[in-house]
């Protein structure tokens, strides 16, 4: 169990997020969905102890995920809105980069199946510059699976792929979630985020606005709550 | 690094003749000023395209202390830089026409902890101005004032051995390069973490 205990992130005097309270269950997938600007990057930057809150905390399994992150770091997978790879590396060197820092036995292995998954095998020994942005995406699916992690944070990963894509990401994560992975998901596709959760949370202005458990509630009515809350309605 | 560097002692070379007092005088200065200005392209260079590229939060994301990553970048740096030096040392004694007798390991010596401390702080001042927009500026503002001990005990120790002076003499000056190195790596790998997350 992850619990987020008044969560509190300012910049330059603005609040990013403002005493957020959420609990995210194990084996279970969040979607966090929200207008720009209502914290939701935020939250998963310091989710992924990328960074660090003015106040609060983030507690696993009843420990702070800062008071040792690096622990916590070698549990989670994270895709964000950069892929995290480097461009003048090939895609076999890349994840072999990666499953070096992550300690990955019998790495070679694991790039293989991985690059096989994601359909780049056979670009395994091209320099990741020379790939789309949804190839580039693609290996950074693999990269942010490569240590199979017991959870898995999404911040908007749906932004540039094409179908195929999409499709393979979508599968990934019905994998993992059959698997009882944790997932957090960041998303502005509330069709999307409705029919991957088990729970989902609307962000306003830093806090958890609005939130509900999708086999309770209908996507029709979620979708009305939430454009009633983004509009202004609710603050 | 190395092109600048070998530029700077070529174009300095010119204004002095070979062996002369003046050149003897002003060698230390040149060759601490070659070694740190082309110490900076390379330290600028450190986190700006891992910045630019994402690819330092897949880095920061691993399971392993930050400090580890700032020994990692130290070492990376100190290697590049060190090299340059070892490259650049034998042109600058050519074109001075500079007489070290035997005391080529003292010379090693304050090189090898004037890098050290050079790029111990190098690093992390690159850590902390890679997100600014003029970072290629703000780097030497940040350092240069920081680095002032290091450059003036390498100057100074290097003028005592082109001058062929006694090793006491030399030793008071790598003191302080020594205590530099060890307060500043220490210092600067206990912060990097806090350097490196927002």
């Amino acid at each position: 169990m992850i619990e987020v205990r008044e969560l509190t992130k300012v910049y330059n005097k603005q609040f990013a997020l403002r005493n957020l309270e959420l609990s995210i269950e194990p084996g279970k997938c969040l979607c966090i969905l929200g207008p720009n600007g209502a914290g939701k990057s935020t939250f998963m930057r310091i989710l992924a102890t990328l960074s660090r809150p003015n106040k609060g905390d983030i507690l696993f399994e009843g420990e702070s995920i800062f008071s040792e992150p690096a622990v916590f770091r070698k549990k989670i997978g994270l895709i964000g809105h950069a892929t995290f790879l480097y461009p003048e590396l090939t895609a076999g060197e890349n994840l072999k980069f990666y499953a070096t820092l992550y300690q990955i036995p019998d790495a070679q292995q694991r790039i293989d199946d991985l690059l096989q998954t994601v359909g780049l095998m056979h670009r395994k020994d091209d320099r990741v510059r020379t790939f789309s942005r949804g190839m580039q995406q693609r290996l950074a699916i693999a990269r942010a699976i490569l240590n199979d992690p017991e959870h898995l944070f999404l911040d908007e990963p749906y932004t540039g792929l094409d179908q195929s894509a999409s499709q393979l990401l979508t599968d990934r994560i019905i994998e993992l979630k059959s698997a009882h992975r944790t997932i957090v998901l960041i998303t502005h596709n509330l069709q999307q985020g409705y029919q991957l959760a088990d729970k989902i949370v609307i962000f306003k202005d830093g806090r958890v606005a609005d939130e509900a458990v999708t086999s309770a509630i209908s996507e029709s009515d979620f979708q009305q709550r939430y454009l009633a809350i983004t509009s202004g309605g609710v603050n | 690094m190395l092109v600048f560097c070998l530029l700077v002692v070529v174009i300095f070379s010119f204004t002095f003749d070979p062996g002369s007092t003046y050149a003897k005088e002003a060698a230390p200065g040149i060759l601490w000023v070659a070694f740190t200005f082309s110490g900076m392209l390379g330290l600028n260079r450190t986190f700006s395209q891992e910045v630019d590229t994402g690819s330092i939060h897949g880095v920061l994301l691993a399971p392993l202390d930050h400090g580890a990553i700032y020994l990692g970048k130290m070492i990376g740096s100190f290697v590049f830089m060190f090299l340059v030096e070892l490259i650049t040392l034998p042109a600058i004694i050519v074109f001075f026409d500079l007489n070290l007798e035997n005391h080529y390991l003292q010379l090693f010596t304050i090189i090898l902890l004037a890098t050290i401390g050079f790029v111990s702080v190098g690093t992390l001042f690159s850590a902390m101005t890679v997100h600014t927009k003029t970072r290629e500026l703000m780097l030497p503002i940040l350092l240069f004032p920081v680095m002032i001990p290091v450059i003036i005990s390498a100057v100074n120790a290097t003028s005592s051995i082109l001058n062929l002076e006694e090793w006491e003499r030399i030793f008071g000056w790598i003191r302080i390069l020594l205590a530099f190195d060890i307060v500043f790596i220490t210092v600067s790998y206990l912060t990097f973490g806090y350097v490196v997350e927002e």
